[in-house]
């Protein structure tokens, strides 16, 4: 036959709480009490610092601010999934909360957003890189990561985040491809949330799903529910496992919304009707959470009560720390070589004598 | 005439001249329904409809490797790199392609096109939101670098760099883009790119700079005024092709120049202005060329970035101290 079929493919899409907040049982993971607890104040404590950051941009106390609204499972799901050997590589977007639940003081990822490089002076040991701003560059690099670790024989994987529209650059194309030929121990986590700014993810590529490049790359590739953090939890500890014992790196694809503007700096109300917020608004990941630790007898409203008001505790100090500190200017110049070279010791001198 | 922000003034343009001109097609990141970050692409895609004003996908590799397509196939592509400090992803079309392709062809293909890159900082933005990097692009034969420091410069520059037949780098910085409004004609006219501007005529110190630096630089000058030193002010308008002839004169006249950017002092343009003096102009200089430039650091982030950038005070005791040598 001079025609025949050479390759087929297929994505799955896993959920495991539906909208509604039914679990399939199927698929739970079988969590202790304590674990769903900490998911749950997780969660939480992303929307309520989002909320307060945003808050904070209003009136000025921070500088652009690109809120997580929305998207916390994938955030709370994947890093919780993670192992502490692995290294994680977050967007701008879940990067506070990533860092503190890996050990990075909370009122550091606050003095980030107050443009201050000291907010991204991460401990190595809690295994982060700083967020990159420039779309979809961090990608190759926990390639890169993925397979030095596998050379120092340390039992651990990489777990690189991007967006939806961040597929669209080549640091994409070259970190699912060199990924597949190295067969390196790498996640990749897109939150899928639809919106790249004002461009929507239709207009990013043709694919009907982003899960599916993975099958062009050799490597697997899945789709999920990213309101659900149950199957976020799933799917990224599975691929992690999977990439720690030598079978490869996987695309994960994690559906979801942007509840918020891109940035304190954006109206989203020029390019998207609010129907569609709406919409997203009733799939919302916390709601859905807390209907399924009702059924676990561990919600009920008092405890959403003493929850809310320890976060909001928590959330408070943390600015309180953020705005008592104080930078040392001269650090602009201080970090830029191993030794600062002559002709920079006269230029910081130049400079702070003057001021 | 109508007052117009920068903002306003380049938009006036591009719908002037994708109006008499079907050819011209705006393409980048959220340009279109969105009119772009900064607005300056805004009311386009209602006018002129999605086959002329097009969101991309997210590459600026794939904006500007594509825009080479295009314009090959007589369009006139205006790519818009959403900040400049992304335009590095880019970067290898502009060096090895469109730079290029001119002169490897003989002048059979040619790729004229206008990338527009909103550039500079002092805005409290991101890092990489607020670079100038104009220098990448000076260094590179076969391009041409503009950056305008006004809203009626900015109209006029962009007017002439799509009729130039070049590919042109065309820096928008966005300190000025709602700093103030200026009254700015209504119909077309162009400045032609390789022409400077003498701002101010003076007799002691010639100041050299462009964009955003220019406007920072009149506040100093005005100081400098004060305590008797007469500063002539040069308005670079296009780097490259640069006018090194009223370089010359001006410094001929003074004896004396001072070089302001916001980019890193080393190897920034103030460099090669330097150089070119000392070269040409040698004999007739009074004081070495002295450059108030950002620091040789990387840009810190927003908190502290007035420690970076030229402001008045450095800048009038560059001139100062140059006065004075
Ligand atoms: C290389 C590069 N180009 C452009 C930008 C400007 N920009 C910042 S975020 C963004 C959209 C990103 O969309 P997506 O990848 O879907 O992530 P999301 O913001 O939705 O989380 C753009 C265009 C950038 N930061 N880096
Ligand atoms: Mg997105």
């Amino acid at each position: 036959m001079p025609i025949s079929t050479v390759f087929e493919g297929k994505i799955s899409r896993m959920q495991i709480l539906d909208e509604s907040g039914i679990v399939d049982t199927a698929l739970e993971p079988k969590l202790q009490t304590e674990m769903l607890d900490k998911i749950y104040r997780l969660l939480v404590l992303g929307r309520v610092w989002d909320k307060k950051s945003l808050a904070l941009q209003r009136t000025g106390r921070i500088y652009t601010y690109p809120p997580l609204e929305g998207q916390e499972a994938i955030s709370v799901g994947a890093t919780l999934a993670a192992g502490m050997d692995d290294w994680l590589f977050p967007t701008y977007r879940e990067a506070s909360l990533v860092y503190y639940m890996r050990g990075h003081p909370s009122y550091k990822s606050n003095l980030m957003w107050m443009g201050l490089e000291d907010g991204l002076k991460l401990d190595k040991r809690i295994r982060c890189f700083p967020y990159a701003t420039p779309i979809a560059t961090q990608l190759p690099h926990a390639v890169g990561a993925a397979y030095a670790l596998r050379m120092k024989g340390e039992k651990a994987a990489t777990i690189a985040f991007c967006g939806d529209g961040g597929t669209s650059e080549g640091d994409f194309h070259d970190a699912l491809n060199f990924a597949g030929v190295w067969n390196a121990p790498c996640v990749f986590v897109v939150s899928n949330n639809q919106w790249a700014i004002s461009v929507p993810r239709k207009e990013q590529t043709k694919s009907e799903t982003l899960a599916q490049k993975a099958i062009a790359y050799g490597i697997r590739g899945i789709q999920v529910d990213g309101n659900d953090v149950l199957a976020v939890y799933k799917a990224v500890k599975e691929a992690a496992d999977d990439a720690r014992a030598g079978k490869g790196p996987t695309l994960i694809e994690c559906i979801t919304y942007r509840m918020g503007p891109h940035t304190s700096a954006d109206d989203p109300k020029k390019y998207r009707d609010s129907d569609e917020v709406e919409r997203w608004r009733a799939l919302d990941p916390i709601k859905r959470f807390q209907v399924y630790l009702l059924g676990k007898g561990i919600w009920n409203e008092d405890y959403e009560k003493k929850v809310l008001e320890e976060t909001a505790a928590f959330v408070e100090k943390t600015v309180q720390q953020a705005e008592a500190f104080k930078p040392d200017p001269k650090d602009i110049f201080r970090y830029q070589y191993a030794r600062m070279p002559k002709n920079l010791e006269e230029q910081m001198e130049e400079c702070f004598g003057s001021k | 005439m109508a007052k117009m922000n920068m903002v306003e003034a380049i938009n006036a343009c591009l719908a002037q001249e994708m109006e008499r001109d079907g050819r011209i097609v705006v393409m980048g990141e959220d340009v279109g329904i969105d009119g772009g970050v900064f607005r300056v692409t805004e009311g386009l895609f209602a006018k002129f409809g999605k086959e002329r004003v097009i969101d991309t996908p997210l590459s600026e590799n794939g904006i500007i490797g594509t825009a080479i397509g295009m314009s090959a196939m007589g369009l006139v592509p205006i790519p818009e790199i959403q900040f400049q400090g992304f335009d590095y992803e880019g970067y290898h079309q502009v060096v090895q392609h469109i730079a290029r392709l001119r002169n490897r062809t003989r002048g059979s293909i040619t790729v004229p096109m206008v990338i527009r890159l909103p550039a500079s900082g002092g805005i409290r933005a991101l890092e990489h939101h607020g670079e100038s990097a104009e220098s990448i692009y000076i260094h590179m034969p076969g391009l041409c670098v503009v950056y305008p420091s006004s809203p009626y410069d900015a109209k006029g520059l962009l007017a002439a760099s799509l009729s130039c037949g070049d590919p042109v780098l065309f820096f928008e910085p966005k300190r000025l883009y709602r700093a103030y409004k200026e009254e700015v004609p209504e119909e077309r006219y162009e400045i032609p790119l390789g022409k400077a501007n003498i701002l101010r005529e003076g007799s002691d110190v010639t100041l050299i700079s462009w964009g955003a630096m220019t406007y920072v630089s009149k506040e100093a000058i005005e100081d400098a005024q004060k305590q008797g030193i007469s500063v002539e002010h040069v308005d670079l308008r296009s780097l490259s092709p640069c006018d090194w002839d009223t370089i010359g004169s001006s410094v001929k006249k003074t004896g004396r120049a001072v070089v302001v950017h916001e980019a890193f002092k080393t190897l920034g343009f103030g460099a090669e202005i330097a150089a070119r003096i000392m070269e040409n102009d040698f004999l007739d200089m009074e004081a070495p060329v002295m450059r108030v430039a950002g620091w040789d650091i990387q840009i810190p982030y927003p908190k502290q970035e007035e420690y970076f950038f030229p402001d008045k005070e450095r800048i009038l005791k560059g001139i100062v101290k140059t006065a004075k040598f």
